[in-house]
C-alpha cells in the first residue's frame, strides 16, 4: 500500500530530485523516458542522494543547475575538450575551429535529437568503411559531411556535425591511421590468448566454408600447405597452396593460369616480356583426365607417383608432397607403372 | 548474546552467510572475535599483500579454504611486468605450518612455482580443491605432484593459465586409487595428454560432473569420454572438428544423446559449422555455452545453434554472431543473465560485427540480463539509453568500444550521457567498464549515481582532475579504481588521500600523475603502499634520483597492514 503511495507521488514528481534537471532540456525526452519507466526505486533513496552531494569545491545544487541553464546544451567542461583533443593533434587551426564550430552545433544538435526521435536510427548505415562519419538522411547535414570530406583538413568549415567531427574527426584520421599503425598496448583490453585465436584462423575461413570436410588436423590446415610444382619443359618450379582449394577442378584451374604465361614464353622467346595476349596464350586443359597434352600428377608421402584425381580430395590434400606437370606422353613410360600398382593395391 | 556459551555462539555465526558478516562480528567484543577466529573455515585475501600469510594463518588456524589475489586486473592486458610480484609460495608455507587441515586454494593472478604446488600436495593429507585462474610459473610437473600426493582430490581448475608443458604425464600420474574427482579443468593446457590415461581416470571417477579438455585432445576421444560419462553436467570439449560423414560423427552425436545432464558446454576449438549439429540434440537443455573459441563458425551458424537453446543464462560468443545473431538471442534466450560478446578481429577495418543494435536487441529481449560483457565498434547514447531503461538489473556492465575515444557516431557527442544514464538506471551496479569518447561529466553521474559500485575501469577518458575527484567523492562503495591513459594528476590522486584507506587498490597508468605527487601520498598515508613501477626500457631519464616533476608510467595504491613489501623487484620503488 505504501509502496503505491510512494510510486504515485514519484510519478507527480514531488518525490522526484534536482538531479534529473542535471540532464540539459534538450533531453527532456530522455529524463521522461527514464521517469516514466514506472520502476519506483524508493524516494528515500533519492532524497539521500539529494542532501549527499559532494561536489568538489563544495559547489551546492543550486550553482550546478544555473551552470546547466546557462549552457543549455553543452556543459562548459566539452570545450575544454576539444581544446584537449587539439593539443593531442597538435595543431592550432583545429583548435579554433572547434570552438567556433562549437557554436554551430548548438542549433543543428536539436534537429539531430529530433531526428533520432522521429526515425528509427538506422544503425547499419553507421558502418561505413574507414569509420567515416555518416549523418542521418536529411538534406543539409549529408551536404555539410559531404563538404567536410571535400576539405579533408581538420579545420572546421561549420558545417552540422563537423565541428565535433572535426575535433573528433581530427581524433578520427588519427584513429583511422591507428588501425594502420601499431596497436595501443594493452587495447583492446582481452587476454592474450584471444588476440592470437582470431588471427590464426582467418585465412582458412575461405576454405573451409563450402569446401569438403577433411579428417585434416586443423593445425596445419591454417597455415596453408605449400606443395612445389614443376612443368616439363621449364626450368624454374613454383609453389600452389593446396588449402586454397577445395577441388580438384580448381586446382587444375589455378595450375593452368599458373604456367600458361610461363609456357607461351618459352615457345616464342620473342614474346615474353611483351603484355600479354589473352588469346594467344593457350590454356592447358585435360589435366586432370589425360586428354590435353599435359597431364597432373602428384608425389605422394610414401614416394609414390599417382595421378592427381584418384584419391578423394582430402586424402590428396594430406598425402601430396610434390606435384608435377608432366607431358601425357611421357606418362606411360616410367611413372605409370607405379601408378597401377598403387591402384591394385588400393 | 555474551551469556551463552561458546559453542552457541559458534553455531550462530554459522549462519553469517558472507565474509562481510563474519568480519563485521569478530570487531564486536573480544569474545566473539575469539569464537570467530576459532572457528572460521574460510577466508577470502583479496590482495595478497594487504596482509602476512602468517598473520591470516595466526589468527584462523582451522582454516579449510583459502582465497588469495595476486596481480592487479590491468595484469591480464600486459600491463604489469610478469615479475611485479604475487607470489604464492608464502603463502602455501604459512598454512603448511600453521592449517593443517586446509582442503582448499583458490589463487588469482599469482606466481606459482612447481615447488610451491608440490609443498602443497605435501603438506596438507585432507587437500580437495585447487582452482588457479590466471595464474603462471609453473608446468605440468607441478601437476604431477598433485595428482600423486593429493589423495582426495575432488577438483582441478585450471583457468587461463600461462603454464609450461613438460609432457603428458602428469595425468597418469592420479594413482588408480583415485576416484574422488568431480571437477577436471585443464583446458588452458596446450600440451598433450595421454588419451587412454585420461579415459581410464574418467571412468574411475563417478562423481566426475566438471570436465573440460584441451585443445589437444580429439573428438576421437572425447567420444570415448561421454560414452564412459554420460553424468557430466559441464563439458568443455577439446578440437572439435569431424568429418561430419564419417562413421565417428554419429557415434559422436549418439553419446550426446546420452549426456542427460549436460547443462553447460564451451571449448569448441577449431569447429567447424558442419560439427556444430552433434550438440543439437542436448541445446535444449542448456544453461552455458562458449563458442567465443570457435571463430570459424560465423553468424548464419550460429544462429541455428541458439534458436535451440532456449534455456540459456549464460553466453560466450565472438562477434560474428552480428546483431542479426543477437536479436535471434533475444528472441530465443529469455533465461539469459550472462553475456559476453568478445571482438574477433582486433586490428583489422573489417566489418563491423556488432554494433549497438545488437545490444539494444539483447536488452529488450532478455528481462533477466544483469551481467555484460560487450566488445563493439560503436556505440550511441541513444542505445545506452534504450539499455539502461530495458535493464536496469544490470551488475555488471562492461563495454569496450574497439576504438579507444570513439564518440556517438550519430551525433558526434561523447557518450557521457548514455553511461550516465546506466549509472542512474542500475542502481545496483557493482562493476562498470567504460570506453569511447567520454568527458568529466560522466564522472560526475558516475559519483552522483553509482552508489553500489565496487569496481571501475576508466581508459582514455576525462578532461581534468575534476573527473576522477567526482569519483573519488561519489562511490562510496568503490573498493578498486583502474585508470589507464586518462588526464587526471597530482590534484586528484591528493584531493581525498583518506579514501584509499576504503579502497582495496588503485592503478593508474599513462596518466598525470607525478613521482612527487606519488610521494606525497605515501607520506600523508602510512598504511598505503604507494607502488611506482618503473620499466627502463628507452628512457634514461628515470635513471637515478628523477625529478619529481617527472611523470609516473605506473603507479598501484594499495591498503595495507604488513607494510612495504619485502619481495618487490628492482623496478619497483614502494615510496
Amino acid at each position: 500500500m505504501q509502496k503505491r503511495v510512494m510510486e504515485e507521488d514519484f510519478r507527480k514528481g514531488e518525490g522526484r530530485p534536482q538531479l534529473l534537471h542535471l540532464i540539459p532540456n534538450e533531453r527532456d525526452w530522455m529524463v521522461k523516458e527514464v521517469g516514466g519507466g514506472g520502476k519506483c526505486f524508493g524516494v528515500s533513496k533519492e532524497k539521500k542522494l539529494e542532501l549527499r552531494l559532494g561536489l568538489p569545491g563544495g559547489e551546492d545544487w543550486s550553482a550546478v543547475n544555473d551552470k546547466r541553464e546557462e549552457h543549455p546544451v553543452e556543459p562548459a567542461l566539452s570545450l575544454g575538450h576539444y581544446s584537449k583533443v587539439s593539443k593531442t593533434t597538435g595543431s592550432n587551426p583545429s583548435s579554433v575551429g572547434a570552438k567556433r564550430g562549437f557554436l554551430d552545433t548548438v542549433e543543428s544538435k536539436t534537429e539531430v535529437f529530433q531526428q533520432q526521435q522521429q526515425h528509427q536510427p538506422g544503425f547499419l548505415q553507421l558502418q561505413a568503411k574507414g569509420k567515416e562519419l555518416s549523418q542521418k538522411t536529411n538534406g543539409r547535414a549529408e551536404q555539410q559531411s559531404l563538404e567536410k570530406k571535400a576539405s579533408g583538413s581538420p579545420v572546421a568549415h561549420g558545417s552540422a556535425a563537423a565541428p565535433c567531427g572535426d575535433a573528433a574527426g581530427a581524433n578520427n584520421s588519427s584513429q583511422t591511421s591507428r588501425t594502420a599503425t601499431t596497436p595501443v598496448v594493452g587495447w583492446p583490453p582481452i587476454r592474450s590468448f584471444r588476440r592470437n585465436l582470431a588471427s590464426t584462423s582467418k585465412p582458412s575461413l575461405e576454405s573451409w566454408n563450402g569446401g569438403s570436410e577433411t579428417a585434416v588436423k586443423f593445425e596445419n590446415g591454417r597455415k596453408g600447405l605449400f606443395v612445389k610444382i614443376n612443368m616439363d619443359g621449364i626450368p624454374i618450379g613454383r609453389k600452389v597452396d593446396l588449402k586454397a582449394y577445395d577441388s580438384y577442378e580448381k586446382l587444375a584451374l589455378a595450375v593452368d593460369e599458373l604456367f600458361q604465361g610461363l609456357l607461351a614464353a618459352q615457345r616464342d622467346p620473342l614474346t615474353a616480356g611483351i603484355q600479354k595476349n589473352p588469346e594467344e596464350k593457350q590454356a592447358i586443359t585435360g589435366l586432370l583426365d589425360g586428354s590435353g597434352e599435359y597431364t597432373l600428377v602428384y608425389e605422394d608421402d610414401e614416394g609414390d607417383t599417382m595421378l592427381v584425381g584418384d584419391v578423394p580430395w582430402g586424402m590428396f590434400v594430406s598425402t601430396a608432397k610434390r606435384l608435377r606437370v608432366l607431358k601425357s606422353s611421357e606418362l606411360s613410360a616410367t611413372s605409370l607403372g607405379a601408378v597401377s600398382r598403387k591402384r591394385t593395391a588400393t | 548474546m555474551t551469556y551463552f556459551p561458546e559453542e552457541v555462539v559458534e553455531r550462530i555465526f554459522d549462519f553469517l552467510a558472507t565474509h562481510r558478516d563474519r568480519n563485521a562480528v569478530s570487531t564486536v567484543c573480544k569474545t566473539w572475535y575469539r569464537v570467530e577466529r576459532l572457528s572460521r573455515r574460510s577466508v577470502f585475501v583479496g590482495n595478497c599483500y594487504a596482509v602476512r600469510p602468517e598473520r591470516v594463518v595466526a589468527r584462523y588456524p582451522r582454516l579449510r579454504s583459502l582465497t588469495v589475489k595476486g596481480k592487479p586486473h590491468f595484469a591480464d592486458f600486459n600491463l604489469v611486468p610478469h615479475d611485479w610480484g604475487g607470489f604464492a609460495l608464502p603463502w602455501i608455507e604459512a598454512a603448511a605450518r600453521g592449517c593443517p587441515g586446509l582442503e582448499e586454494l583458490r589463487l588469482k593472478r599469482m606466481i606459482v612455482f612447481d615447488e610451491s604446488l608440490e609443498l602443497l600436495a605435501r603438506s596438507f593429507p585432507n587437500f580437495k580443491v585447487l582452482v588457479l585462474i590466471s595464474c603462471e610459473g609453473f608446468s605440468t610437473d607441478g601437476l604431477a605432484a598433485i595428482a600423486t600426493y593429493c589423495r582426495v582430490l575432488r577438483e582441478l581448475d585450471l583457468q587461463e593459465n600461462e603454464m609450461e608443458d613438460r609432457g603428458p604425464q602428469w595425468l597418469s600420474c592420479f594413482p588408480d586409487s583415485c576416484t574422488s574427482l568431480v571437477s577436471l579443468n585443464f583446458a588452458c593446457l596446450k600440451g598433450e595428454v595421454n588419451a587412454v590415461s585420461l579415459e581410464r581416470l574418467v571412468a574411475r571417477c563417478p562423481n566426475l560432473r566438471t570436465l573440460r579438455l584441451n585443445r589437444a585432445v580429439s573428438v576421437d576421444t572425447l567420444s570415448k569420454i561421454l560414452a564412459r560419462a554420460p553424468h557430466l553436467v559441464d563439458l568443455g570439449t577439446g578440437s572439435f572438428t569431424i568429418d561430419h560423414r564419417a562413421e565417428a560423427y554419429h557415434k559422436l552425436i549418439n553419446n550426446f544423446i546420452k549426456c542427460k545432464s549436460l547443462r553447460s558446454l564451451s571449448g569448441f576449438w577449431d569447429a567447424t559449422p558442419r560439427c556444430l549439429p552433434a550438440v543439437y540434440p542436448i541445446c535444449g537443455n542448456l544453461t552455458g555455452l562458449n563458442l567465443s573459441y570457435a571463430p570459424a563458425i560465423q553468424g548464419a551458424d550460429l544462429i541455428k545453434l541458439i534458436r535451440q537453446c532456449s534455456k540459456l543464462q549464460r553466453l560466450w560468443v565472438l562477434d560474428c554472431i552480428g546483431d542479426k545473431g543477437l536479436a535471434v538471442v533475444a528472441n530465443t534466450c529469455k533465461e539469459l543473465q550472462e553475456l559476453r560478446v568478445f571482438p574477433s578481429d582486433v586490428y583489422g577495418e573489417g566489418i563491423a560485427a556488432v554494433t549497438e543494435e545488437g545490444l539494444v536487441a539483447v536488452s529488450s529481449g532478455c528481462p533477466k540480463l544483469i551481467s555484460l560483457l560487450y566488445f563493439c565498434h560503436q556505440m550511441t547514447n541513444a542505445a545506452l539509453i534504450t539499455v539502461a531503461k530495458n535493464c536496469p538489473q544490470f551488475t555488471r556492465f562492461r563495454l569496450c568500444i574497439l576504438d579507444p575515444g570513439k564518440p556517438d557516431p550519430v551525433t558526434n557527442q561523447p557518450l557521457d550521457e548514455g553511461f550516465g544514464a546506466i549509472v542512474q538506471s542500475c542502481k545496483d551496479l557493482r562493476r562498470l567498464s567504460l570506453s569511447g569518447h567520454l568527458t568529466d561529466q560522466v564522472f560526475l553521474y558516475i559519483g552522483m549515481y553509482a552508489e553500489r559500485l565496487e569496481m571501475l575501469s576508466i581508459a582514455f577518458a576525462g578532461d581534468s582532475d575534476k573527473g576522477m575527484v567526482y569519483v573519488l567523492n561519489g562511490c562510496k562503495n568503490l573498493r578498486k579504481l583502474e585508470i589507464r591513459d586518462s588526464p587526471f594528476g597530482d590534484a586528484a590522486l591528493l584531493e581525498d588521500v583518506g579514501k584509499y584507506e576504503t579502497m582495496r587498490s588503485l592503478w593508474m597508468s599513462s596518466c598525470d600523475v607525478t613521482l612527487g605527487g606519488c610521494k606525497t601520498l605515501a607520506a600523508k598515508m602510512p598504511r598505503l603502499n604507494v607502488e611506482v613501477i618503473n620499466e627502463m626500457d628507452e628512457s634514461d631519464e628515470l635513471e637515478e634520483n628523477p625529478s619529481d616533476l617527472h611523470r609516473v608510467e605506473k603507479m598501484y595504491v594499495y591498503r595495507t597492514v604488513a607494510g612495504p613489501r619485502n619481495d618487490a623487484p628492482d623496478f619497483v620503488w614502494t615510496l
